[in-house]
């Protein structure tokens, strides 16, 4: 029974030269399809993924983040609160109208007002004040105050033409008659849940893609989608499931590609309440005070958690200890925040001073459809705490009920992860550990209520600097405080696996994004 | 018949109201769907504009009325998610899902009905047996395995069949159909055996049980007695009277199958509205819900009437008055 599938692999191996006919079609899996093919309208990882294909944007990101030009040769604040972005000539939208600075004031104004966006893209153009058309070739964006991050945010607002784009709505786009962008490809259908077909597009202005066609289609069932690419129906997938490692690994005909991701798994503590609702005494009893308040508890747990083990066992290797809220190689990172060493005695020491010398009990709530193998990091966790005397229970839940609790406040010691789309450290700071302030906007996933005024000073002046060293260097130091104080125990970053026919590569990118124009056939 | 039918009309009117005031209770139970699309990187004043926009910011019982004016117009509300009226995004993807519903049970009767004649007619063969067990297997085996046994084995190993998607689909009145082209029925082949195998299962114990219940029957001593052939007697007299309860049972299942072929969609990534529904309820996606809960009540009410009307066809015994229960 087991010769026979290695015959026919045999010979579906010998058929593969006929398959180079097809060299210049590309078939890609993804795992979860974009809700619009607009790129305005909804700020989802799908969405944003295939924007990039059909649209451009001023500013691109390569694949570690960092800004490229991109519609705009080159920018540079020209005054305090003013930015001067040079644009590129030549460029033609798919449908062969020039692009012109009309079509980019448009976008960018276009962006905060799609109707009945869930998420839409109004906090990237929050700064934008106002824009002047200077000439064809030279924007000047005015942001009031000084604003590092605008390139950053600009880089996000894909470029559309006016003349086909206004008084049209989302629907347009979905249906392709609204879809000219100036993007290495063109839109040809897409019939929900079942394909999106794009064409490469002849005129674009960069490195033309070496496909002629790309097909897109959603498996969202993980072995499914492995199956579809050993059965070779496509010929490229994204989010290869951690189980799966091994034996694709050992496959000659499969080639995986691996790249560190800007996502941050940790553990939020509700560390500022004076009670928090699931840390119980040993008995089961309502403790007098919050442990989690105390830094010596906190610290302990991080030391009680055994990183390099959840990377090994539960992650299969897909993963990468975290000591702060980003990899090393990213702007902002402090050079000495390491991932705290497993140390389970001096856990257990540093609760005995903090006067829990017998532990107690702590529920510890995590999603278990939201991040990979969530759930299981979660229950590996709950074991290693419950070793230096936390006894810890675990409650996993799907996220559409874990979100809306965590956000009432309702958890004591929670699951989450981060990714930093900004490929800096300001968005995890303002978010998750600048003090809970809605009308200054920060704080807004601050689960954990932490505050440091020292933090949020650094941050409002990192945010105002835009000399790049100078906020570096304010980022580093807010990081520092924020982690040394132990507002967020980091776990691990996901690194992002990509597996692909052995013929093929791939350029792979922090974003976790599965873009076409990075597929090259190997020479 | 008509007096049956506007009754059963009402009915669903009924229903659906009830349907709908649950799905919007218990989707404000679950949680807020606003914490789960919105963007990470989102600040408290875009949280509070989403939640406007998606008219989440209303009391529950004054959106819930804002639904039931929106509903008299035949609108259901727009997805969160999509930004496209619920019931287009449903009706949009109905025929793939349609397609496979009707391919299972055809499936289903056309493997079921002949294996379990001749289980119940032959009992005591070598393969009456090895059917028998083999559908104990078929509905005890989790449909959610034994798809991806089935890609395992027939695409990744064999090769013979794709492993997932909707073959290429021709437009037949307006509506896209793939059993029309030799592609299409490639791709179906799998799915559908896959969703119909507790059905078939179910076929072959419920027609092998009518059929052993029959064969002692009166007329059927009577008919061999009269001289006729083996083969008229089982297909017209075996046949016609163990169908009752088989109709019963798949015009129940049919309703099963259209409206939770999730399972099945999900792993062979059809396109159909099993997939959409689960989507929708992983992100509180609460129009979409509402709409597919509703149609899937209305579907099922309907194909119980017709369930009714065909007992009648089938067995001149029973009168449609009696079946008004």
């Amino acid at each position: 029974m087991l010769r026979r599938p290695l015959y026919v692999l045999a010979a579906l191996s010998a058929a593969l030269p006929m398959s180079t006919a097809r060299a210049q079609e590309l078939r890609v899996a993804l795992q979860a399809e974009p809700t619009s093919i607009d790129p305005l309208f909804h700020t989802l990882g799908p969405n944003n993924q295939i924007a990039r294909h059909i649209f451009s944007q001023l500013v691109h990101q390569d694949e570690k983040q960092h800004l490229v030009p991109g519609l705009a040769l080159s920018w540079k604040p020209i005054d305090d609160g003013v930015w001067e972005f040079k644009l590129r000539s030549g460029v033609e939208f798919q449908d062969g109208a020039p692009l012109t600075a009309e079509d980019i004031v448009f976008s960018i104004d276009r962006a905060p007002k799609v109707p009945n966006s869930p998420a839409s893209f109004a906090i990237y153009t929050k700064a934008v004040k106002a824009i002047e058309v200077v000439d064809a070739a030279t924007l000047h964006v005015r942001t009031g105050t000084p604003y590092p991050l605008l390139a950053s945010d600009l880089s996000t607002i894909s470029i559309q033409e006016r003349r086909v784009v206004e008084g049209k709505a989302t629907e347009d786009f979905n249906k392709g008659t609204a879809a000219i962008g100036t993007g290495p490809f063109k839109f040809v259908e897409w019939v929900p849940g079942d394909h999106l077909v794009m064409v490469r597009n002849d005129g674009y202005w960069g490195q033309k893609p070496d496909w002629a066609k790309v097909t897109f289609r959603p498996i969202p069932n993980n072995a499914a989608r492995v199956s579809a690419l050993l059965a070779g129906d496509v010929d490229f997938i994204e989010n290869v499931p951690t189980a799966d490692l091994k034996t694709l690994k050992g496959n000659p005909r499969i080639r995986l590609v691996e790249a560190v991701s800007n996502r941050v798994i940790y553990l939020h503590l509700d560390s500022n309440r004076e009670r928090t609702p699931f840390a119980l005494d040993n008995d089961g009893k309502p403790l007098p005070g919050n442990p989690l308040k105390d830094r010596r508890v906190r610290l302990a747990m991080s030391k009680a958690i055994n990183r390099q083990a959840i990377v090994d066992r539960v992650m299969e290797g897909a993963a990468i200890p975290a000591g702060q809220l980003l990899p090393d190689g990213f702007f902002g990172v402090s050079p000495t925040l390491k991932p705290e060493p497993y140390d389970p005695e001096g856990a257990k020491k540093l609760l005995a001073e903090a006067g829990y010398p017998q532990g107690f009990r702590l529920t510890l709530h995590s999603p278990n459809d939201r991040y990979i193998n969530d759930e299981k990091i979660a229950q590996a966790v709950a074991q290693m705490l419950s070793r230096i005397g936390i006894k810890t229970e675990v409650v996993a839940m799907p996220q559409a009920v874990y979100f809306s609790r965590a956000s009432k406040l309702e958890f004591s010691l929670m699951l989450v992860g981060w990714g930093a789309e900004t490929g800096e450290p300001s968005s995890p700071l303002k978010s998750l550990l600048a003090t809970y302030d809605p009308a200054k906007g920060f704080g807004a996933a601050n689960r954990g209520r932490f505050s440091d005024p020292k933090l949020d000073e650094l941050l409002v002046q990192a945010l105002a600097t835009v000399d790049d060293a100078k906020r570096e260097l304010l980022l580093r130091q807010a990081t520092e405080v924020g982690i040394g104080d132990l507002g967020i125990i980091p776990l691990h970053y996901e690194v992002t696996i990509w597996g692909m026919r052995s013929d093929l590569t791939f350029v792979g990118n922090t974003n976790q994004f599965t873009l076409a124009a990075d597929v090259h056939p190997v020479k | 018949m008509t007096v049956l039918v506007i009754r059963r009309l009402m009915q669903s009117a009924v229903m659906l109201l009830a349907m709908s005031i649950l799905v919007f209770l218990g989707v404000f139970a679950i949680g807020n769907p606003v914490d789960i699309l919105i963007s990470p990187q989102a600040d408290q004043a875009e949280i509070a504009r989403a939640t406007a926009a998606l008219g989440l910011d209303k009391p529950l019982w004054e959106q819930y009325f804002v639904f039931l004016a929106n509903a008299a117009h035949g609108d259901l509300g727009r997805s969160f998610v999509f930004n496209e009226p619920a019931l287009r995004l449903i009706v949009q993807r109905l025929p793939a899902t349609l397609e496979l519903a009707f391919s299972a049970m055809l499936l289903a009767v056309v493997l079921g009905l002949p294996l379990g004649l001749y289980v119940g007619l032959r009992p005591d063969t070598f393969l009456s047996r090895l059917i028998a067990a083999g559908s104990i297997l078929g509905f005890s085996l989790p449909t959610f395995w034994v798809g991806i046994m089935l890609i395992l084995v027939f695409a990744v190993w064999m090769g013979w069949l794709p492993s997932t998607g909707r073959g290429a689909t021709v437009s037949v009145l307006g509506v896209d159909v793939s059993f029309l082209t030799w592609d299409g029925i490639r791709h179906l082949i799998l799915p559908a055996l896959n969703l119909s195998l507790s059905r078939i299962a179910l076929v072959i114990r419920l027609a092998a049980a009518g059929t052993r219940e029959v064969s002692h029957m009166d007329y059927i001593k009577f008919a061999r007695a009269k001289g006729l052939t083996r083969g008229r007697v089982v297909r017209v007299h075996v046949l016609r009277n163990i169908l009752i309860p088989i109709v019963t049972v798949l015009g129940l299942e049919i309703g099963a199958v259209i409206a939770f072929s999730v399972v099945t969609e999900t792993i062979f990534a059809w396109p159909g509205i099993g997939q959409l529904i689960i989507k929708s309820i992983t992100v509180l996606d609460r129009p979409v819900i509402v709409a597919y809960l509703m149609l899937t009540v209305f579907l099922v009410i309907m194909i119980n009437l017709l369930v009714d009307i065909l007992y009648s066809v089938l067995d001149p015994r029973v009168r449609l008055a009696e079946a008004r229960a």
